[in-house]
């Protein structure tokens, strides 16, 4: 899998952290490995909206990927809720139905951008730089040797 | 069954599997079929419901499913790893969404429900009057079967009647 330069958080440097939400473990372990090529780190992990919200309590993530078909709540639902205890939640969904409609939702109800599925790996990475803004930096790829 | 429901299916599948197993996959049969459907191996099955109703089926025999759940993982998977279902799963997600995304595009709304993996050896017809069309993939890691059974919801069939006087 193609590598990319690291997104750190400008505040500390650190590895951006993700919530990543989705019922099906193939896609959560697909999302993981692709926010790890980013330099990213995997925070929690949810099957469904309801868990969604107490890992986003407990882990409060940089960033959340939610998928918006799921069982006990709906991925849109969970990030309405997200977003109304915490507004400066950023949250991007990740789904295969990408129809205007469900994307117009999405953003009305509080998140901030949408991907299809199946992830492009440089289509994510750009849309959680753009996502971050001024709190995520792009590490210098060039390492100072000895 | 309208090719106009099917081709959005046949090109998402194209797209997904060509994206997700880095290799192009190509139509191999394409066939009519009225009864029972028979699974072959690996199957997860997704129901719609709105204006156009019925289920596709997405069935891998297994050592298919094994190669491709192992392709997307990067690793080598035994048969027995709950992954190769799920990737199954996933992949019959993928492409129902992608496909209903294009015919929304069209006027046509409905909702997809999550995949359910199928276990049983005979998938229920959605309907008495519905054909199954199966197009198989042949791709890579070996041929994926895409059982498709669709219909026109009646409701709208008589709402579109009634707008043109037929």
């Amino acid at each position: 899998m193609e590598q990319f330069a690291s997104l750190k958080r400008s505040k500390d440097g650190l590895p951006v952290r993700y919530l990543v939400v989705d019922d099906s473990v193939f896609a959560r372990k697909n999302l993981a490995r692709i926010v790890e090529t980013f330099g990213g780190q995997v925070a929690g992990e949810a099957g469904d909206g309801m868990t969604a919200i107490t890992e986003y309590e407990r882990t409060n993530p940089d960033i959340v990927l939610m998928d918006i078909t799921m069982p006990q709540m709906e991925g849109i639902e969970a990030a309405e809720k997200i977003v109304g205890q915490h507004p400066e939640a950023r949250i991007v969904m990740v789904s295969s139905v990408g129809y205007q409609e469900n994307i117009v939702a999405a953003l009305q109800r509080g998140a901030r951008h949408f991907v299809q599925k199946p992830v492009k790996p440089e289509v994510l990475y750009e849309v959680i730089k753009y996502v971050l803004g001024e709190d995520g930096a792009v590490a210098n790829a060039a390492r100072g040797g000895a | 069954m309208k090719m106009e429901l099917i081709q959005p299916f046949i090109n998402a599948a194209d797209a997904v599997l060509a994206q997700g197993l880095e290799s192009p996959t190509s139509i191999g049969n394409l066939s009519m079929e009225q009864e029972a459907y028979r699974r072959k191996g690996v199957a997860a099955l997704v129901s719609l419901t709105g204006d156009i109703e019925g289920r596709v089926v997405f069935d891998l025999d297994t050592e298919t499913a094994v190669r491709v759940a192992s392709r997307y993982a990067g690793a080598e998977l035994p048969e027995s790893d709950e992954l190769v279902r799920e990737t199954v799963c996933e992949l019959a997600n993928q492409v129902t969404g992608n496909a209903i995304t294009a015919l929304n595009d069209q006027g046509f709304h409905f909702r997809v429900h999550p995949p359910v993996l199928h276990t049983s050896e005979h998938v229920p017809e959605s309907s008495e009057d519905t054909e199954a069309l199966v197009i198989c993939f042949e791709t890579a890691s070996g041929s994926v079967f895409m059982n498709i059974a669709l219909r026109y919801n009646v409701r709208r069939e008589g709402e579109q009647a009634a707008t043109t006087g037929g």
